[in-house]
């Protein structure tokens, strides 16, 4: 059952990234990649990992959509036919996919709880989040051990995540938004250039 | 400007419980999905769809861009600013065991709660001023 699952949503979203290749207009090409971020989430939540769909619903099908329409505001809709012709680019395209599955043959199999990752220091994260009898032995003791690994074992990781998010939106806001006007005024009022 | 009724009144109705619930995942993040990211992001759709429906300059009035930049920072600050506690407390930067010598456990869960507000902070103001940022742009061409 869960096969056919990931079957039918592993299926729709390759229809929906051909699609959204083929597509000329670029509204219906942003709300197609919406619907590829859902689609995404979907599956995150059946392969149970429910931090990451809530991550991908709200930030790849919410806001990143609400900021391609923002900036399509902004320029044209229509997009150009390229001139070069797609043979080489899908060429690489293809290599390189090529080689990524062949990297994948050596991974271990999915969910198999002997592989590396299983065994390094995940067993020591699982005991010391999930609570027991013993509370007070615990070093953490929360219940959402994605939030545990995060915001402590991995503090230093998110620290950095945020610092990124800052910069990012800095970087935007300095580029969008333009000098502001001396003598108090921010000068953003005053309507478009 | 066209006054589109439904949209008004569904959104007034939307918009308290979009705010609500990212308010539940951002401090109920320790115990079911979700966190600071995902509650920041949901909080500035809130504004988002604010600012769709009743105008720029509303959205601006109610989340003024002077207060919302400097929350940006204020996010950072407040994450960065628990590690610095924790030395204070005589741990390792971001050593959240040692807001609370008694109990460490108490101290984890308070440091995490207070981490995670710092990020929700700092994305829901990044993504309220980049949308602003956005929006407030007139057409190029």
């Amino acid at each position: 059952m869960i096969q056919a699952i990931d079957i039918l949503v592993l299926a729709l979203l390759a229809c929906t990234a051909v699609s959204v290749v083929r597509m000329r207009s670029l509204w219906a090409a942003v709300m197609l990649t919406g619907i590829y971020s859902f689609l995404g989430a979907g599956w995150m939540l059946v392969l149970d990992a429910p931090d990451v769909a809530f991550t991908e619903a709200s930030v790849g099908a919410g806001i990143a959509t609400i900021l391609m329409l923002s900036t399509l505001a902004l320029t044209s809709t229509e997009m150009k036919r390229p001139a070069a012709s797609p043979v080489f680019p899908l060429l690489i395209v293809g290599v390189t996919g090529a080689a990524l599955c062949y990297g994948t043959l050596d991974m271990p199999h999915f969910g198999d709880p002997n592989s590396p990752i299983h065994q390094h220091v995940a067993p020591e994260y699982l005991k010391d989040a999930v609570p027991t009898v013993h509370q007070k032995e615990l070093k953490v003791g929360i219940g959402n051990i994605v939030t545990t690994v995060l915001a402590s074992y991995r503090g230093y990781d998110t620290l950095g995540e945020t610092v990124v998010i800052f910069t990012a939106g800095l970087g935007v806001l300095l580029l969008l938004q333009g000098p502001r006007k001396a003598g108090g005024s921010d000068g953003r009022e005053e309507g478009a250039p | 400007m066209i006054v589109h009724s439904i949209l008004r009144i569904v959104a007034k109705l939307l918009i308290p419980y979009i705010l609500l619930f990212a308010l539940y995942v951002q401090f109920h993040g320790d115990y079911g999905p979700g966190g600071g990211f995902q509650a920041g992001v949901i909080f500035a759709a809130g504004f988002v769809l604010y600012a769709l429906i009743f105008g720029l300059g509303a959205a601006r009035r109610s989340a003024p861009p002077a207060v919302v930049e400097s929350l940006i920072a204020v996010g950072v600050l407040i994450f960065a600013g628990t590690g610095v506690v924790c030395m204070l407390g005589g741990g390792n930067f971001l050593d959240y065991s040692a807001l609370d010598h008694h109990d460490p456990q108490h101290g984890q869960h308070l440091g995490i709660l207070i981490v995670e507000l710092g990020v929700g902070i700092t994305v829901a103001a990044v993504m309220i001023s980049v949308f602003f940022a956005f929006a407030g742009r007139g057409r190029i061409r």
